[in-house]
């Protein structure tokens, strides 16, 4: 239902924009928003036992159907869709500029359908509707990153994020149907509850991984997301912060609880993981545009969110839902900032920023609000996640330790970062002339301030958020007595956390390992592989199409003809067949029949005058027509004489206009005989097949014995070649009547339209002066 | 088992003749190629009818010692569409004679435009790689051997297309 509002909304809301301008994103927020208090008042029913779906009937015949299940995760993730998504278009009315309206058109509508898409694939809960719903958000990202598809950096950027996604997507795909095929149902819920074992299982979750990792910019897959970064910042907060790329996490939270324990499943995903969160932390630490920056934050963040999904227990998926909640909070309030800081300084950049913080006193603490939940510290919901993601692995196992090894590095990454954006874009720095700038603006402000506050709130009270996040982690099973709260008392975590911010603090203050940071080796930058890998399909594409296409028909043939034989003779190779017992001949009249067809088709392929080939032509047609006597086709034969005969005579007639000679050849003997190998490997082949068919024929069908056995009775015919040909199968007749008519049409209307040329020419008959002519006048006649 | 090793023979002998005929640059020689595979196709009908027998004439014979009759009846429709066919391309050949002075099959032009136009953009982008020398040499690096490949020779054949 809410789905379809989204989508219905967006149709509409060019017609809006073209009339009221950016007034149209505020429209467009209406169905988020309403969308969120819907969600509110049925909070109840998610969090029940049985949580409620639907079931619309798509297309029942092959068992397709739409379902949707409203559960707790689904819940966490509508919360998050639609609260973002009513902040983020409300925003950007106000950044929206104000004389564009077809930007406010393409935007609007784009970012609602994609609200809905995002809506529909949590709700989703069928595999097929699943993956429709996940490729409508890789388009809408595309058609958002891409904007008006100008500039050449918008393009490759949307291109980039399209291939890598939708890649991620199609393997996806497969995996997901591999998996429905080895539970035997296409529903989500079902194949969780029963999760289906076998070989097939491992290499389906992979795949289903590298759709989850592709989307999510998990590395190697990353460079997409920075490189999206040229969209508008509010639709970078909205799809490359807080929702879209949460998809691949919902991915994998969605089948964590029934895959967990799967080493195909986990190790990818915590790897991917520590790697992820690892690298876009330390990236991050070099960036000087702070929208890159915090691109390189989601990234690692992402990977804290793999990782804690990939531990799979209890405790780790409270964490993880926790955390989902509040990167998706912090971090939409912070790109809104600088979103603000872009729009009324004209620049991100941290070289040119200063003195900002003095100016803007509200943006500064709702920034740093949201930069102390990035950071994890108290009394933040992000501190309250991480506190319960430490406690969560440590109580992993050996695995749990390594992880929580790099959870601990990155998130004094994390920390370093943190406190990169807070001085790079408000302090004072001396050298530095303070940028002209307006005030931040009201509106923009409040809008920043209510994600920012949603954390804090919940990070002092995550009792109201918990009864959902402890919902999603009992789908994991019975969990221990833990409550988020932000003071657990003296523990281990407690520690770790404020060890974490120590070494935070002390990486952002020493320069020299700062300047180290984010400097990668060449070989090793992921973009360079993604560049290195297109050129490499370009280039080959090219080379194929090039080599392949071109333009000669006699080369086409022969790649046609390789195909036949090389195809399924491997089959048949492979197959093993038997050709069983060849006699030499039924009817010694056979023999010199073969010998007089093959010798006649053999000069004709060697005559050099036409004539002689015509009638050498026709020699192998009268003796395929003693054939069908000796075989003891009467009628056939009768047949084949006379249209033998018909067509030598139109043969005879056609040629009499030619040079007698047949055209030279050009001098190029290879080619010849190549194209006598190809032939004559593509003829002996069809010979093989004719016999291996023979072989498997066992007498005379059903339906010629009947055609026998009813002839006389029901056609008063005694020949029942007559018979089948006039009565049992006379539409096939008619068909070839009419193909017979056409051809003679065809065949007229070429020729009058020569000869009515020749009368107003004046009788030039030659050929080349008619050539002369040109095509262009020849056409019109044709037809006429 | 309804093939002997004469009518096998005599299919490859005709197969590969029309095969090679139809890859001939004369119209003419193309013809013949399908009126050559026609036959072949027809004999190949008959394989499936079974070993030679007595003709279907109900009452001559008993059923088992005659030929299958379905073949018969579909190979005389063969015929009959092949011929069809030949007269019409006769006529497509004799119009291309008396358009174009030549019953030569012809190089698709389009095509090797495309091919010319594909190799155009190589070096152009081969020249746009060596001028970012500073954005990444090390795929100048990788390109440069293709270089020599593209050499004046083709830009004069573009030329002459364009």
């Amino acid at each position: 239902m809410a789905i379809v509002a989204h989508f219905a909304l967006a149709a509409v809301l060019p017609l809006v924009a073209r009339r009221y301008g950016r007034a149209a994103f505020v429209v467009g927020a209406l169905v988020p928003a309403g969308t969120l208090v819907h969600a509110f008042t049925r909070a109840g029913d998610a969090v029940a036992a049985v949580p409620p779906s639907e079931t619309l009937a798509w297309a029942p015949a092959i068992g397709l159907e739409f379902t949707t299940r409203f559960d707790e995760l689904a819940l966490l993730l509508i919360l998050l869709i639609s609260g973002v998504g009513t902040v983020v278009l409300c925003y950007y009315a106000g950044y929206a500029k104000v004389g564009d309206r077809r930007t406010a058109a393409r935007d609007s509508a784009l970012l609602v359908t994609f609200a809905g898409a995002m809506l529909g694939l949590v709700l989703a809960d069928d595999v097929i509707s699943l993956y429709l719903f996940w490729e409508l958000t890789t388009v809408c990202s595309f058609l958002l990153v891409g904007g008006d598809g100008i500039r050449k950096r918008l393009r490759q950027s949307a291109t980039q994020a399209l291939l890598v996604t939708a890649l991620g997507g199609l393997a996806m795909l497969l995996g997901l149907l591999l998996l429905a095929t080895a539970a035997g149902t296409l529903r989500i819920s079902e194949i969780l509850a029963d999760p289906p074992g076998g070989g097939v299982v491992p290499a389906a979750l992979l795949l289903i991984l590298l759709g989850a990792l592709t989307k999510s910019a998990q590395a190697p897959f990353h460079p997409w997301l920075p490189g999206a970064m040229v969209a508008p910042t509010p639709v970078s907060a909205y799809l490359h912060a807080a929702a879209m790329v949460k998809a691949g996490v919902y991915l994998v939270a969605r089948f964590a609880p029934g895959f967990a324990d799967q080493p195909a499943w986990w190790i990818p995903i915590v790897g991917c993981g520590i790697w992820t969160m690892l690298l876009g932390g330390f990236r991050a630490l070099r960036q000087y545009d702070l929208k890159t920056l915090l691109a390189y934050g989601t990234i690692s963040q992402l990977g804290f969110l793999m990782i804690m999904l990939g531990t799979g227990t209890w405790l780790s998926a409270l964490a993880a839902g926790t955390l989902i909640l509040a990167h998706g909070l912090f971090k939409s309030a912070l790109f809104l900032t600088v979103g603000i800081i872009d729009k009324r300084t004209g620049t991100r950049d941290i070289r040119e920023l200063s003195g900002l913080g003095r100016r803007w006193r509200v943006l500064t603490t709702l920034a740093t609000l949201a930069l102390l939940s990035m950071a994890g510290l108290p009394p933040l919901l992000g501190f309250v996640g991480k506190e319960a993601a430490l406690e969560a692995l440590l109580h992993a196992g050996a695995a749990g330790l390594v992880a929580c090894a790099g959870v601990v590095l990155g998130s004094v990454l994390t920390v370093a970062y943190s406190l990169r954006f807070l001085r790079g874009a408000f302090s004072r720095k001396p050298d530095v002339e303070p940028p002209p700038s307006a005030p931040c603006g009201r509106v923009m402000t409040g809008l920043v301030a209510l994600p920012a506050f949603a954390g804090l709130v919940l990070g002092l009270v995550p009792g109201i958020a918990e009864p959902v996040l402890a919902g999603y982690a009992g789908s994991f099973g019975p969990g221990p007595d833990y409550h988020l709260a932000l003071w657990h008392g003296v523990t281990p975590p407690l520690a770790i956390s404020a060890g974490i911010i120590v070494a935070g603090y002390l990486v952002h203050r020493y320069a020299g390992l700062q300047r180290l940071g984010g400097r990668l080796p060449e070989p090793l930058q992921a973009q360079n592989w993604y560049r290195a890998s297109v050129d490499g399909l370009e280039h080959v594409a090219r080379g194929v199409t090039g080599r392949i296409q071109v333009g000669s028909l006699p080369v086409y043939l022969g790649v046609i003809l390789t195909t036949l034989v090389v195809v399924p003779g491997a089959g048949v190779l492979a197959g093993g067949a038997e050709f069983g017992q060849l006699r030499l001949f039924d009817n010694w009249l056979q023999v010199p029949l073969a010998v007089l067809v093959l010798a006649a088709a053999a000069t004709a392929l060697l005559a050099r005058r036409r004539l002689t080939a015509v009638l050498l032509t026709g020699v192998v047609g009268y003796g395929i027509g003693a054939w069908f006597v000796v075989d003891g086709g009467a009628d056939l034969a009768l047949a084949q004489f006379l249209v033998e005969t018909l067509t030598l005579v139109v043969f005879v007639l056609v040629i009499r206009r030619f040079p007698p000679r047949f055209t030279k050849d050009r001098p190029y003997v290879p080619g010849r005989w190549v194209k006598a190998a190809v032939a004559g490997v593509a003829g002996t082949f069809v010979a093989v097949l004719a016999v291996l068919y023979s072989g498997y024929t066992h007498g005379m069908p059903e339906a010629s014995r009947e055609y026998i056995e009813r002839a006389e009775d029901e056609t008063g015919a005694t020949n029942v070649v007559n018979a089948i040909i006039v009565d049992f199968r006379a539409f096939d007749t008619i068909g070839e009547i009419a193909v017979l008519a056409v051809a003679a049409t065809g065949a007229a209307s070429l020729i009058l339209a020569r000869s009515r040329r020749r009368t107003r020419q004046g009788g030039s008959d030659t050929g080349a002066e008619a050539g002369d002519t040109g095509r262009g006048d020849a056409h019109p006649e044709v037809t006429s | 088992m309804t093939i002997n090793i004469t009518m096998a023979v005599t299919l490859a002998g005709l197969y590969s003749i029309g095969f090679y005929l139809l890859m001939q640059r004369s119209l003419m020689r193309v013809i013949l190629g399908i009126v050559v595979l026609g036959h072949g196709a027809n004999l190949f009908l008959q394989v499936a009818g079974g070993p030679p027998g007595e003709p279907t004439f109900v009452g001559t014979a008993v059923i088992e010692a005659m030929v299958d009759p379905l073949p018969q009846a579909l190979a005389l429709t063969a015929i009959v569409i092949t011929f069809a066919l030949t007269t019409f391309l006769l006529a497509l050949s004799y119009r291309s004679w008396a358009l174009l002075g030549h019953d030569e099959v012809q190089d698709d032009v389009e095509d090797r435009r495309v091919a010319a136009a594909e190799r155009a953009a190589r070096e152009r982008e081969d020249e746009a790689a060596e001028a970012e020398v500073g954005e990444s040499e090390r795929v100048a690096g990788f390109e440069a051997p293709e270089a020599p490949e593209a050499g004046p020779g083709q830009t004069d054949e573009e030329a002459g297309i364009r």
